[in-house]
């Protein structure tokens, strides 16, 4: 069996760990560094082919899980999933889940007064096409208040996890929209250094927003890549 | 006034640096879970990956109206011996982390991923186990798993590494998921794994699960403090 090809590390856009200006990472960051290991089967793999079974049928319209429409600028948003070579990555699960367009979550612990929204859950799940293509519907979360610090506000972002190809791959981020500016004061955003913080940032696209239905947005998202590409099988072993 | 609207069809607002800018291509940034991801990523059974139970979710953070998620559907009962894997999540000054989700990674009893990129003929794959997890921490900082104690699978120059299970961590406060591994006290082939190795002998004791009950391992999380757990750069 030949070794496997181990994936690149995190690059220059990763996060530190503590971040002071973010208060949970204070007593949730580790404060011993990360000890580098080897990429063995197990950083390489990861499941594949049995989205249906794990987590259930896609879920690509957020607007349309209940009773009625739920109030807010409804938008698509579309982009592939592609590793830091520019390859699709097919077949890859990406999940989503965000705040009600007045910037509400339907969760428990989410004490804010703005209205909840009957008609929405903000929670969906796709997979990659062949092309490592995505596209969902959803409605424009809004922004919402926290405990940071003094009048702090969260911008507009939708929650999105991707478990890539390989556990090497595994990816948590939030997708934010252009022109918020609540973005440059917002701890979360900024743990990640310019210029690749604007890699969170959508971009509004005329040629994705469905005349008289949706606003669109593209996104695109990158995770890791191999170390090197490996051999073409040539049929002569 | 029609070549006006001809004009601006199909025009873009102001270019400036956002995803799609070409020279900023590159690895998207992770970000924190944040504290409301209940409703959005562990389902009903994800931490059960034997049986048929509700282990993993927590529904009660939000209404049943708005379960949008799978009913895990097993197929059958995997092979292997049946454990579970337990333990609490800490933070620096040891208060449970009630918000955390932990997620495994595994390879099913003969050592054999469920993955298109594990293409070995020498062990087979389970059709009843796919080897994947996930389990919110409850209001104690609790998670807890039904898996199958994972074979020996091979590791760098042609060694065994050690049974263990690929665990990643995400929370509030958490920018970046953290990545570790459990491993069982006690089992073949700790003194020769390749990524143990990489850890100082003193802090091996925080990828160590025990068992206490037959069947039950304990392995406790610390994000920080005397006893913090080894986490990786992957
Ligand atoms: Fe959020």
């Amino acid at each position: 069996m030949s070794a496997p090809v181990s994936y690149r590390r995190g690059d220059a856009g990763m996060p530190r760990d503590l971040v002071p200006e973010y208060r949970s990472t204070v007593l949730r960051a580790p404060q011993q560094p990360r000890i580098e290991i080897p990429h063995t089967l197990t950083e390489t793999t990861g499941p594949s082919g049995c989205w249906d079974r794990l987590m259930g049928k896609a879920a690509a319209d957020l607007t349309a899980q209940h009773r009625g429409e739920p109030i807010g600028q409804r938008i698509v948003v579309s982009g592939r999933v592609l590793d830091e070579d520019g390859r699709p990555v097919p077949d890859t699960v990406m999940e989503i889940w965000q705040a009600n367009a007045a910037g509400r979550y339907i969760h428990a612990k989410d004490s804010w007064d703005a209205p909840l929204d009957p008609n929405f859950t903000g929670a969906g799940r796709i997979v990659t096409d062949a092309d490592g293509r995505y596209r969902f519907t959803t409605i424009r979360p809004g922004a919402y208040p926290w405990g940071n610090h003094k009048n702090a506000w969260r911008p507009a972002h939708i929650h999105l996890s991707l478990l890539g190809p390989a556990f090497a791959t595994r990816l948590v981020t939030q997708m934010y929209f252009p022109d918020d500016p609540l973005i440059e004061i917002d701890p979360i955003a900024n743990a990640i250094p310019m210029p690749y913080r604007q890699r969170m940032v959508s971009r509004f696209d005329i040629a994705t927003t469905q005349p008289n239905r949706a606003l669109g947005y593209l996104f695109d998202v990158v995770l890791k890549g191999r170390e090197q590409t490996p051999f073409e099988e040539d049929g002569h072993d | 006034m029609t070549d006006v609207t001809a004009t601006l069809e199909g025009r873009n607002a102001a270019p400036r640096q956002d995803n799609q800018d070409p020279d900023l291509f590159g690895q998207t940034p992770s970000q924190t879970v944040g504290p409301f991801f209940h409703y959005g990523l562990p389902w009903k059974g994800g931490a059960d990956l034997v049986g048929k139970s509700d282990l993993g979710a927590r529904p009660e953070l939000f209404g049943e109206a708005h379960y949008v998620l799978n009913l895990s559907a097993p197929t059958g009962t995997p092979r292997g011996e049946a454990i579970e894997l337990v333990g609490t999540v800490r933070d620096a000054e040891g208060a449970p982390v009630a918000d955390a989700m932990i997620e495994i990674w595994q390879a099913n009893a003969e050592g054999r991923y469920r993955s298109e990129d594990d293409a070995r003929d020498d062990a087979a794959i389970d059709p009843h186990f796919v080897g994947f997890g996930r389990s919110s921490t409850s209001d104690e900082g609790a998670y807890r798993f039904r898996t199958i104690m994972p074979g020996r699978v091979p590791g760098p120059d042609g060694t065994l590494q050690a049974p263990h299970i690929a665990v990643s961590v995400f929370a509030r406060g958490v920018l970046n998921r953290l990545a570790t591994r459990v491993y069982f006290a006690g089992s073949e082939g700790l003194d020769t794994d390749a990524v143990l190795a990489q850890v100082p002998e003193e802090r091996r004791g925080t990828l160590l699960a025990r068992s206490e009950k037959e069947g039950v391992w304990t392995l406790d999380i610390a994000l920080g403090g005397p006893d913090e757990t080894v986490f990786f750069d992957l």
